[in-house]
């Protein structure tokens, strides 16, 4: 497989460096990290844009950005693939947090916006994982588990009663 | 039945063994493509960005001749790795549209004039939309984009040299 040249996943916000800069005493350790932290942060591919307007900011009613909170974490962030949107702070994810928020303003159903994902990048984008023969296997295993540890426990208690 | 049974957690142990070791050696491909291929790319228009270069629509794309358009942006650095390479496209008679994400004109004009300047049009995407109607999930990505709009091929990453025939050729192929 050819290793593609990517842009690496967002580091978290610089907050946290920071805060240790403001600490009373610091080891030459962690001054030396920080440092290089520092300093290694133009490293990272980021643009010079800033955020979007909704990918940080919340929307003004509360029911609407339940309801755009919810499908978020439910949204694989396309960066960083281990993480949800909701989560990551890469500037994709945060572009695809005002994406949702703008369409949930607008009306439209959380699902509907899934959907719209799913047609173009595919099931894997959601961690909500749909129903489809693929899949039935997962769906079944906590009924067939629960199935298997009923039979299990019913030979225990006949044991026990006899 | 009682001994058999006693055997299948170390199978079980096995096979998950078996399983990390597969997946270790040939690792798992976690890019993710576009599913947009064979179909009609949406209606878009992006705004103009650098002096020179008109922005960018559906209805430009949908000219007749396909296009080859490339996913791109002045603080990428793979994007400045990939530009000999659309040059050499460009020198093939092949038109060049760019899709310039989340940038700026004080960026992108001395990245154009650094690495060079293959491209006919240029809009702006500056919060990603016209890459999630795509599918595209990073740049650079390229794709050949027939003359009455449909997506035809979705090129992943930068542009190596190995990469130009393939590229010419699915552009010819989209005529």
């Amino acid at each position: 497989m050819k290793a593609l040249l990517r842009l690496p996943c967002a580091p978290a916000k610089a907050g946290a460096q920071s805060a240790a800069v403001t600490g009373p005493r610091l080891s030459p350790g962690i001054t030396f990290a920080v440092l290089a932290l520092t300093f290694a942060a133009p490293a990272f591919a980021q643009s010079s844009l800033p955020p979007a307007r909704y990918s940080y900011t919340q929307l003004e009613d509360p029911q609407q950005e339940a309801r755009a909170k919810a499908l978020m974490e439910t949204l694989r962030c396309l960066v960083c693939q281990g993480q949800s949107i909701a989560d990551s702070d890469a500037e994709m994810a945060g572009d695809m947090r005002a994406f949702v928020r703008e369409r949930i303003s607008e009306g439209q159903s959380p699902e509907q916006i899934r959907k719209w994902l799913i047609e173009r990048y595919g099931a894997w984008i959601s961690y909500k994982p749909p129903v489809e023969p693929l899949t039935w296997p997962l769906w079944a295993a906590p009924v067939v588990l629960l199935l298997i540890g009923a039979w299990l426990a019913r030979g225990r208690f006949r044991r026990r009663r006899a | 039945m009682r001994r058999t049974i006693l055997w299948l957690p170390l199978g079980l142990f096995l096979l998950f063994v078996a399983v990390v070791i597969f997946q270790l050696r040939h690792g798992s491909d976690t890019t993710i493509r576009s599913q947009m291929i064979g179909k009609a790319m949406p209606e878009f228009a992006l705004q103009p960005i650098v002096p020179g270069h008109a922005g960018l629509s559906l209805a430009d794309l949908k000219s007749g001749q396909p296009h080859l358009v490339n996913v791109f942006a002045s603080w990428c650095l793979p994007c400045r790795v990939e530009a000999p390479q659309l040059m050499a496209l460009k020198q093939r008679g092949i038109p060049i549209e760019g899709i310039a994400v989340r940038d700026r004109t004080e960026d992108l004009t001395p990245f154009l004039a650094q690495a060079g300047d293959p491209f006919d049009r240029i809009g702006s995407d500056p919060q990603s939309r016209v890459q999630f109607d795509l599918g595209s999930s990073g740049v650079p990505e390229s794709y050949v984009i027939d003359g009455k709009g449909v997506i035809r091929l979705q090129h992943i990453g930068d542009i190596r040299p190995e990469d130009v025939d393939d590229i010419a050729r699915a552009w010819e192929a989209a005529k």
